[in-house]
């Protein structure tokens, strides 16, 4: 018992040397990054509170389980929108109070700044990311533009990578198969939906390369194992433009999402976790994430005067997936329909896989 | 020999013999307990503690339980009732315990309960909870005006179901069940998935378990019989890529098998394959077998090098100069001496390759999912008591499993070094 004690002691000790900074949990990677450039850096010059960064493969199990045992370290986390939905219902997050967000650089009240559905009970969005389709530009004559290329074989030979998942997967298989993006969850409600998407997905399974980590999805288009994937547009982005690499993105089919910030119940500095996510998801705040990394930023005001990448030319308009042009014709993502169906679904995906 | 009557042997202060001994042994057990109490306090706070925390949540969810008291006093009163036909009494109890879920603020919890088993129900209730409150009587009209999904037997069924705070259902539904509208039923083919990723976890790791045997025992006799210098110089080459991180090794792989990998370059250059015929290596069962037999290599070596290190040479040149055959000396008299290196490795390679998840995630392609990517999966989306069935299932597998093989081989044989 004692020993039990005195490591209890050590521990919350331990936690107490920590409640200094805000803890702000991430993805990681470039990702990470870009919120470290443009969140926690600026925000520790300005105010003088300090803020630290951690990487997570992903942070939504992370603070469940935290807020489960009670021993709450991290002060925000970076989460998908259903997930930030989820653990909202969940009671795991504390609710984020939409007035006390500032107003646009240009006066735009925040309700009216921010896209619609950027802003939920317990999250604020950081940015819009999305799932798309790319290919080598080395490798066909003549460039597919249409999800519909995507599945066709014969006019577009050579495999395909694809990620191992049924969510943004079944929707763009359904939009290759000619679904209207506006039907697509209409659609892929009914039983005869979901064999739709995953008869249009029989077409092509035999060529499939299944990518899991998203990094490997521009690692296996660089290493000439596919001449398509599906990628999240920023690894795209990032390889293209960093690394040169002859890849172009297709806009045509994209299922796009919001990325929220969000605040765990019982977070140790709760009050100081708010102000950052108040300063991070500003104008300015939200422009200079939109700088570092190709992800849409989710304040009209933030997209006013024009974006520039951290490279000092390339122009970021045309690679961000709230770009008008880029929306022809997308899909926003839906958090409700996966929030019900994510656990039914990916069990017929892996039975499907296994077939 | 005047007298026999044996005289109480005492120590120097008196005390009987037997009776110092044992205060001297308990003195000593002590010791060595208190020796051992942080390694005990340890394994009871960091493994024992949380796999019985697992179990019991495999079994307990009191999502729907806790927040829906009305209705489930009710499902208690009328455990009989006719789901197709619930009564009004039913529905009031229902719309007031949305009532004050919304209030309460936990019908996403009681959603996800019942979604477990009848997908589709955490919009369900979330829509039911913000419109309870206007809700006027009757309140089966009410509600079913608001959607009829809330008149489905199965969701009926469902809530009675998750009534109680203990359940079995997460077992049920890792054993391939589905609720239907006539109780739980064998689930439809499309979705049929956890029994077959068992089996065929178990089969793959067991494949593993004999391709890392075949692989290693020549390595660990070469290591064991070879000078010293010689052995050290590849027992590095052995531990090296222990000690290399396991994301580096599984990426390597990839780098060498895939079809634009150095492997299929080799082959094509050489002339053995056309440019079209590359072979595909990676992405299928096959690069899962061949990575995963290749990082779980050493934990076969090292325990078969540490058991043939310490067999004399002696044995098996007596069994030769009897007039034996090299196989019969192998057979009979240096394998048997293995066995217990045999025995450990092949245990230690199988429950390791067992609860393997990142290989096969990132070179396992289609079929090369094991079931432990799905319980990782159902970590991921909240439905931990899920994983939890599916892992307990595992434990009793992999325990049943121990059983067989100390009644077989015997626990007592095994060396681990």
């Amino acid at each position: 018992m004692k020993k039990i004690l005195i490591l209890s002691t050590a521990l919350s000790s331990l936690a107490f040397a920590a409640q200094a900074d805000v803890t702000v949990m991430s993805w990681g990677g470039a990702y990470g990054e870009a919120q470290t450039e443009a969140h926690v850096k600026p925000w520790m010059a300005a105010t003088g509170n300090g803020a630290v960064m951690l990487d997570s493969d992903n942070p939504a199990p992370a603070v469940k389980a935290m807020v489960e045992a009670g021993n709450v370290t991290v002060d925000v986390a970076s989460l998908e929108i259903a997930d930030a939905i989820r653990l909202c219902d969940e009671g795991v997050l504390e609710p984020i109070d939409a007035a006390s967000l500032p107003a646009g650089a240009d006066g735009t009240p925040a309700a009216d700044d921010f896209l619609a559905g950027a802003i939920t009970e317990c999250g604020v969005s950081t940015d819009i990311w999305s799932n798309v389709f790319a290919y080598d530009t080395t490798k066909f004559p003549e460039a597919p533009t249409t999800a519909a290329d995507y599945f066709d074989l014969d006019k577009f030979p050579g495999k395909r990578g694809l990620r191992k998942g049924a969510k943004a997967v079944l929707e763009f298989a359904l939009m290759g198969d000619g679904v209207p993006a506006a039907e697509v969850y209409a659609v892929l409600s009914t039983p005869e939906g979901v064999d739709r998407a995953f008869a249009k997905l029989d077409t092509i399974k035999d060529s499939v390369v299944w990518w899991e980590a998203g990094a490997q999805a521009p690692q296996l288009l660089a290493d000439g194992e596919v001449t398509m994937t599906t990628a999240y547009n920023g690894r795209i982005f990032a390889a293209a433009v960093n690394e040169g690499k002859p890849f172009q993105i297709v806009w045509d089919g994209q299922v796009y999402e919001n990325e929220m910030y969000a605040v765990p119940k019982g977070a140790p500095n709760k009050d100081l976790a708010m102000e950052f996510i108040a300063y991070a998801t500003s104008t300015e705040g939200l422009r200079a994430q939109a700088q570092q990394i190709s992800y849409g930023p989710a304040r009209k005001s933030s997209m006013k005067e024009e974006l520039i990448f951290k490279d000092g030319k390339t122009v970021m308009a045309p690679h961000l997936p709230t770009a008008p042009e880029n929306l022809g014709n997308a899909l926003e993502s839906s958090s409700a329909f996966w929030v019900d169906h994510d656990s039914e679904l990916n069990e017929r995906f892996q039975a499907w896989l296994a077939q | 020999m005047a007298e026999a009557t044996p005289e109480l042997l005492t120590t120097a202060d008196g005390r009987p013999l037997k009776e110092a001994l044992a205060s001297a042994q308990a003195r000593a057990k002590r010791r060595a307990f208190l020796l051992v109490l942080p390694l005990l306090l340890f394994v009871l706070l960091t493994f024992l503690i949380p796999i019985i925390y697992m179990l019991k949540r495999s079994v307990e969810h009191d999502g729907f339980s806790a927040s829906a008291p009305l209705l489930v006093a009710w499902f208690n009163a009328n455990p009989d009732f006719d789901p197709a036909n619930p009564p009004e009494e039913a529905f009031a109890a229902l719309v007031q315990d949305l009532g004050k879920m919304q209030a309460d603020k936990n019908t996403g919890m009681a959603g996800a309960r019942i979604n477990y088993s009848v997908p589709g129900s955490i919009s369900l209730f979330k829509a039911g909870a913000r419109a309870a409150k206007d809700m006027k009587p009757p309140y089966k009209e009410a509600l079913l005006a608001l959607d009829p999904e809330w008149g489905k037997p199965v969701l009926w069924l469902g809530m009675q179901s998750a009534s109680g705070n203990f359940t079995t259902e997460f077992y049920k539904v890792a054993a391939d069940r589905k609720l239907t509208a006539d109780g739980w039923a064998r689930g439809d083919d499309k979705q049929r998935i956890y029994l077959y990723l068992f089996f065929k976890t178990f089969l793959v790791s067991g494949l593993i378990t004999f391709i890392c045997l075949l692989l290693a025992f020549p390595v660990a006799h070469l290591l064991a019989v070879l000078p010293m210098a010689k052995s050290s110089l590849l027992m590095i080459l052995v531990l090296l890529p222990f000690w290399t991180s396991l994301l580096v090794r599984t990426t390597s792989w990839i780098a060498l098998l895939q079809e634009q990998g150095i492997v299929n370059d080799l082959m094509v250059g050489l002339g053995l394959i056309t440019d079209d015929g590359r072979l595909t290596m990676m992405y299928n069962l096959t690069g899962t077998i061949v990575a995963m037999s290749h990082v779980l290599l050493p934990f076969m070596i090292l325990p078969l090098y540490s058991v043939m290190r310490v067999i004399p040479p002696s044995y098996a040149r007596a069994a030769r100069s009897l007039g034996a055959t090299s196989w019969t000396t192998f057979r009979r008299v240096y394998l048997p001496q293995t066995l217990p290196g045999i025995a450990a490795g092949s245990l230690l390679v199988f429950i390791l390759a067992v609860g393997y998840y990142i290989t096969p995630a990132l070179v396992g392609g289609a079929d090369g999912q094991l079931i432990s990517n799905l319980i990782s999966f159902h970590m991921t989306k909240s439905n931990w008591s899920l994983a939890a069935a599916i892992a307990a299932m595992l434990l009793a597998a992999i325990l049943a499993l121990y059983w067989v093989y100390d009644r077989l081989i015997g626990i007592d044989r095994l060396k681990l070094g």
